[in-house]
């Protein structure tokens, strides 16, 4: 089971589904046109379709940029993805280096580690505590630290090991989780001086961490050697009321992300893009398809042509009645006669 | 009759071919008919979209001013005045204040002449008139001197007075010296001593004194002579004198000595040459002269004077000649400074008493006064400057409400009609009021605590009653009738100018808004302010006036609490809608310092009478109170105060509340930022309670910041009132995104230490600005997200899903403002509907923070042109009408933006359907338009704060922005869609009715005759 990191994925697809959703409506539409079009020529059609489909491009062609200035960053691979290894013991992540990632000392972003950095391993402990009990090691993380030229310090490719748990931790988890107390863990804040300048703590209900195993989920982030903050957790929704649980093994199955700070939207960039964007899309936008004259005017033309109608209609009723009236205009009360029960049908 | 028949079927004939033609027709339209409908609908929708966006959610006409709005101005604490002179013969004072206001003030009424307001750094330290025509004033600790034109408030120049090191400020504005016939004014400041020329402006000379940590005291001019005599002291044990020639800037004569017993901090000068200072155990005087050179000390002991003496002494810093004033625990003492430098007590006076300065009555006479206050009357006394057996004056003046003690008084003489000398006095009261008395009784006061409001709460007024005659607010129904039948006279523009005066009278009065109950719409209520000088306020929503004010007794300096301040206003009682005969209450919480260790007070308000129901000293501090979704069942809202020392204690300390709170106790999360370690840490409740209403707490988790390159500047939350109405967001495609709505969304922001100073103090390289998204609940860091280049000052708000914050762009030089929308994603499966159907969707679950997120979240930045003072956001009662921003401009003015202009989902092209929902295509800068300001053509000089409650009207919301002055309108952020304007004329509405029925009828009539005539023809 592969757990994506919290904000990847959706992301990820992001475009496809544009793109998919513009297809889906492609299709419908040349339905519903095959359908309503019926014996109009093949050529209006044609003209539809190619209306269309320039839509649709230039909607796939906004896509990147669309997605590019809600957030590039994303596209990048940030989140680093734990792998739960068979061993429940022991379960690792291979952080990719990533660009984004920010080096301490220089607020520079993008910067290529040349061959020459230094690599180190360095260790750090995890430690956790029952309710309020006082902290104990609990596993160790490995990582490397990275030294570019300029000084700037990164981790990479993070490993945790868990150590078991003694009958006597067995017991307060039990505790714990009878108490629905919280089980605390702690990292050092800076991980080449721990505890740096104070532990950073989290803690979780102890209850929502029992399934099978003991499930957690790390997400550390991390500025150069610093620890900021850890996000720790199950990976599976814990809502309240939590049932009282205990695992039916009793180790932990541990996923670790290491998370680096992402990079805002600058407006800058986007202004060239605007401008670019601007010039382009007009020309592409301003461009209106050409349509027919019913296509524009239909709703002009047609009331006009009621109205036409109508009067033509009147215009003949005329001479027949005055045909009809004219003939026995001399005497008056035939002519009355006539109207009276048209009058009264009017009334009706 | 033959033909009839022929021609009917060829008729019929021709019938059915134009159908079969129209149904050709349709065929052949078929195609383009669906397209063409939605083009219609789209280009409709954009249309009106457009529409909506070209014609600003909110503009005025200008005879719609302060008919839904009110401003007030105000000034602040009174720290210094000037009168005229009578030469000038204009009857006003010039007033400086402790919010940074110069003022000129109109002795008949109290109204503001005029008024300028200095920035909030730029506190004044000296003021005084210069030439007849102009005030002087000296501000930023001596750094700038400006000139003021006294009529007008015109500024005639401003010069810096540059310095090396930062001092104590002193200014001097000598009547008859004169440089090469310019008028010359000296002042101190930063180390130096400047001789500036009156007129224009320019540095005559300039003196370095030389001397590091000298603390100026007075600058003394010698009678008439040009020598400048310069007294303070070098730490607290070394007098120093300084004289120097006031035409050259030449140092004469430098003398210095150390003081025997040290020194206090408060000195008094009694003559030219003399000056009486307090040595630091407060307990003897010390005398100093300083003639010809020489100086010598003279001690004497409090004891001497004053019998069974304990405690400190203080000297109130006063001019009077020979004379000055020592303010022991209970008593104030007059004491004569003889020739010899012996120190004899002239009177004792109580404790609360506030002295002016000598003013000069005549050649060769002066006087002063001396205040003091007994609950409701002051007592003024005016004395001849050298002889205390007479009075000129004494005057016991009754006040219409409880002010507190006298803290200052500045008096002025004039010419009565019989010749004598009248005096009227300027009276700075304990809760920051200003009085004007003369001939016995107060001519006019000023409410200036209203310039420093701390915290803003509402309340609902009481619901109208049946049996209480609220018909004499009510008018008539002729009344009634007549304001309409003008109306419509206005709107057929048959008016004359009378009517149209008249038209505008009855709109600006519109007798409901004042009036002292519950409307339909919610537009009236209280407003309950709370103000730096402990005194509280009930305003009227309607027309802004004072309704009840009260000085907390609580509130107020005593001996167990030394400097109370108040902190925050909570609703504490708010009983529901049919208990009518129970007043709601509001809960003051205020602390005994300003230390965050200082002890708690608490204080309970009616909020309808103003009356203080109780009220209770703490034992333990307050640092964060929070109020808790519960009430107990005499409906008091339960509320959480965390001490320095991290214990919560519940109040109302009730078994009831104990009993409703249990239960919930494992639910209870805190935290808090510790803006100078750079720590987040988050706290829960510990199950046992240490005593019956306190509790333990215990950290769960922290977030730390390296010290050495964050340093956290602005930390906002959702306001916990807040109403959410729609959960998901429908977006062009037919698909819809979940909002992540928690109430636990805190923001925070850090920049580089660096780069934490003044905008262009460090380079775009080392400067930046880190956002978090964090759950208080869990401390998961939700975003995190850097601004390369960017720096503070930021400020933010939060609402619903999205935060939007204001910060400087180093690198493009421009201020921006960046908006946040974060997502749910666990929901977001959510959208299919046989799900739905089948109940397989997970919408009804509850939502835990101890599950994991799996949000999104979307950014985007944009320029903005002003910088900010405080963004605020609309709220409205069911949180249906779309939001606009409030933006506090640095012109301090409210600006309305639509969030719209804040999406981040905008494109430089948007898409048809896009443009359907209301996306607004891209642009780098967000727009200003000059109709938007909420505030008009006013200005909320100051502004500090914007606060909006919502009325019950869903489709409007109340904002009150408040600073030195106050400004109230109510907003309708997508205008009122859901009631017709106070302008509709329902005359026309009547009349066109009323004309319609009558032509149905004449109509009617008239085709019943001619139907007759036609039977009869």
């Amino acid at each position: 089971m592969v757990l994506f990191g919290s904000s990847l994925s959706p992301i990820r697809s992001r475009p496809k589904t544009t793109i998919y959703n513009c297809i889906t409506a492609v299709v419908l539409r040349v339905v519903l046109n095959w359908k309503l079009a019926g014996d109009t020529t093949m050529k209006m059609r044609k003209g539809v379709l190619l209306v269309l489909f320039t839509l649709c491009f230039v909607l796939s062609l906004f896509a990147p940029s669309h997605s590019g200035f809600q957030s590039d960053e994303l596209l990048v691979d940030d989140d680093e993805v734990g792998l739960p290894q068979t061993q429940s013991q022991q379960s690792s992540s291979v952080p990719k280096s990533d660009q984004t990632t920010v080096t301490t000392p220089s607020p520079t972003p993008r910067r290529k580690f040349s061959d020459s950095d230094s690599d180190s391993k360095i260790q750090f402990t995890l430690e956790h505590a029952f309710g309020d009990s006082d902290f104990a090691p609990a596993g160790t993380f490995s990582a490397r630290l990275k030294t570019s030229a300029h000084g700037g310090q990164t981790l990479t490719k993070l490993r945790f090991s868990r150590n078991a748990l003694t009958d006597a931790e067995k017991e307060n988890f039990k505790n714990l989780v009878d108490g629905d107390d919280f089980y605390k863990i702690r990292l050092p804040s800076n991980v080449l001086s721990p505890p740096g300048k104070d532990f950073v703590v989290t803690s979780v209900r102890a209850r929502c961490l029992p399934r099978e195993t003991l499930d957690e989920h790390f997400v550390i982030h991390t500025d150069g050697v610093n620890i900021l903050g850890v996000n720790y957790g199950a990976p599976a929704p814990c809502s309240y009321p939590r049932p009282a649980k205990l695992p039916s093994k009793w180790s932990f199955n541990s996923y670790t992300i290491l998370k680096n700070t992402e990079q805002a939207p600058r407006t800058p960039l986007f202004i060239q893009d605007v401008l670019k964007n601007g010039e382009e899309g007009e020309g592409e936008v301003v461009a209106p398809p050409e349509r027919s004259f019913w296509a524009k005017y239909w709703m002009y033309v047609i009331p006009l042509g009621l109205i036409v109608v109508n009067a033509v209609t009147q215009a003949m009723n005329m001479p027949e009645e005055q045909a009809s009236g004219q003939p026995g205009g001399a005497p008056a009360a035939p002519g009355a006669v006539q109207r009276a029960p048209s009058s009264a049908a009017r009334r009706r | 009759m033959h033909k009839n028949p022929s021609s009917s079927p060829s008729r019929s004939v021709y019938l059915v071919t134009l159908i079969d033609e129209t149904r050709r027709e349709k065929k052949t339209l078929g195609k383009d008919f669906s397209s063409a409908m939605a083009t219609m609908l789209r280009v409709f929708l954009l249309l009106l979209s457009l529409l909506s966006l070209t014609a600003p959610a909110f503009s005025l006409y200008e005879d719609q001013v302060g008919l839904a709005d009110w401003h007030q101005k105000y000034i602040g604490k009174v720290k210094d005045a000037v009168f005229h002179t009578q030469k000038t013969g204009r009857k006003r004072v010039v007033v400086s204040t402790e919010e940074n206001v110069i003022a000129s003030l109109d002795l008949r009424h109290g109204e503001i002449f005029w008024r300028h307001v200095l920035g909030p750094n730029d506190a004044i330290d000296g003021i005084d008139i210069a030439m007849g025509k102009y005030v002087i004033t000296l501000s930023s600790e001596g750094s700038i001197l400006r000139a003021w034109n006294l009529p007008d408030g015109q500024m005639v120049w401003e010069s810096f007075l540059q310095g090396p090191y930062s001092s104590k400020s002193s200014l001097l504005v000598p009547a008859s010296l004169r440089v090469d016939k310019d008028n010359v004014i000296l002042a101190f400041g930063k180390g130096c001593i400047h001789a500036i020329s009156a007129i224009h402006g320019d540095t005559l000379w300039k003196k370095d004194l030389e001397a590091d940590s000298f603390e100026i005291q007075y600058m003394i001019q010698a009678s008439d002579s040009d020598v400048i005599h310069l007294v303070g002291f070098v730490g607290s044990s070394q007098f120093d004198s300084y004289t120097i020639d006031a035409k050259s800037g030449e140092l004469i004569k430098h003398d210095s000595a150390a003081i025997p017993g040290g020194y206090s901090g408060q000195a008094a000068l009694v003559s030219s040459n003399t000056l009486v200072v307090m040595d630091s155990a407060g307990s003897t005087v010390t005398t100093i002269s300083f003639h010809d050179g020489k100086v010598t000390f003279n001690q004497t002991p409090v004891s001497t004077l004053i019998e069974d003496f304990v405690g400190k002494a203080i000297i109130s810093a006063s001019k009077l000649e020979g004379l000055f004033s020592v303010k022991t625990g209970t008593l104030t003492l007059f004491v004569r400074v003889t020739v010899e430098g012996k120190l004899e007590v002239v009177n004792k006076v109580d404790y609360a008493t506030a002295v002016s300065d000598l003013l000069a009555i005549s050649e060769d006479r002066q006087a002063f006064a001396f205040v003091h206050s007994r609950s409701t009357d002051i007592d003024l006394t005016v004395k001849l400057g050298a002889d205390w057996n007479h009075d000129l004056l004494k005057e016991s003046v009754k006040m219409d409400q409880e002010r507190g003690s006298v803290k200052k008084v500045f008096i002025n003489n004039y010419i009565r009609t019989d010749r004598s000398h009248g005096f009227r006095a300027l009276i700075v009261m304990e809760d920051h009021s200003l009085l004007l008395v003369q001939q016995g009784a107060i001519v006019w006061s000023r409410e200036d605590a209203l310039a420093s409001v701390i915290d803003v709460k509402t309340s609902e007024l009481p619901v109208e009653k049946k049996g209480v005659s609220v018909a004499k607010v009510e008018e008539t129904l002729f009344e009634w009738l007549q304001g309409h039948v003008l109306k419509l006279k206005g709107t057929l523009m048959l008016a004359s100018p009378d009517d149209m005066a008249a038209i505008q009278a009855l709109r600006l009065k519109a007798s409901g808004k004042s009036k002292m109950t519950r409307d339909h719409n919610g537009f009236r209520k209280l407003l309950i302010v709370l103000t730096k000088a402990g005194k509280i306020f009930a305003l009227h929503t309607g027309d802004g006036r004072i309704i009840w004010s009260r000085l907390l007794n609580s509130l107020r300096q005593s001996a167990t609490c030394e400097a109370p301040t108040g902190l925050n206003l909570f609703p504490w009682h708010v009983p529901h809608h049919h208990a009518l005969d129970e007043n709601p209450s509001v809960l003051v919480v205020s602390r005994c310092g300003p230390s965050d260790d200082a002890l708690g007070l608490l204080s309970f308000v009616d909020t309808y009478t103003g009356k203080e129901l109780s009220s209770a000293s703490l034992d333990h501090s307050v640092v964060q109170v929070i109020p808790l979704p519960f009430m107990d069942s005499t409906e008091q809202r339960l509320h959480l105060l965390i001490d320095a020392s991290g214990q919560a204690h519940l109040y109302p300390k009730t078994s009831d509340a104990l009993s409703i709170f249990r239960p919930e106790l494992s639910n209870v999360y805190w935290y808090s930022v510790e803006a100078e370690t750079g720590i987040i840490k988050g706290y829960a409740l510990k199950e046992k309670a240490s005593d019956n209403y306190s509790f333990d707490t215990r950290s769960i988790w922290s977030i730390v910041f390296p010290s050495e390159s964050e340093k956290i500047i602005k930390s906002s939350a959702r306001k916990s009132n807040e109403v959410v109405h729609t959960q998901a967001k429908v977006i062009a495609d037919q698909d819809a995104m979940f909002k992540y709505i928690s109430k636990n969304l805190l923001f925070v922001a850090t920049v580089a230490p660096k780069a934490s100073g003044d905008i262009g103090s460090s380079t775009p390289e080392e400067s930046w600005l880190i956002v978090y998204l964090i759950d208080t609940i869990t401390g998961r860091i939700l975003q995190r997200m850097t601004h390369h280049g960017a720096q503070g000052p930021v400020e933010a708000v939060v609402s619903e899903n999205w935060v939007i914050y204001h910060y400087f762009n180093l690198r493009a030089h421009r201020y921006e403002m960046s908006v946040i929308e974060i997502y749910d994603q666990s929901r977001a499966d959510n959208k299919d509907v046989w799900k739905l159907i089948l109940g397989k969707h997970n919408l009804t679950s509850p939502v835990s923070s101890y599950s994991r997120p799996e949000v999104m979240t979307r950014s985007q930045s944009y320029f903005f042109t002003h910088s900010v003072k405080s963004i605020a956001v609309t709220s409205t009662a069911k949180g249906i009408t779309s939001k606009q921003l409030l933006i506090g401009t640095v012109g301090d003015q409210v600006l309305a933006l639509d969030k719209r202009f804040l999406d981040p989902r905008r494109s430089v092209n948007p898409t048809q359907a896009e443009k359907e929902e209301g996306i607004i295509p891209l642009a780098d800068s967000l727009p200003i338009i000059p109709q938007s300001y909420v505030t008009h053509a006013l200005k909320v000089e100051g502004l500090r704060g914007i606060e909006t409650v919502p009325a019950k009207l869903e489709s409007t919301t109340l904002i009150f922005a408040y600073g030195v002055d106050l400004f109230f309108t109510r907003f309708a952020p997508s205008r009122t869609y859901d009631s017709l304007t106070e302008d509709f004329s329902y005359a026309l509405l009547l009349l066109t009715i009323v004309a319609l029925v009558a032509a149905i009828f004449i109509t009617w009539i008239l085709s019943e005759k001619k139907e007759l005539r036609d039977k009869w023809r």
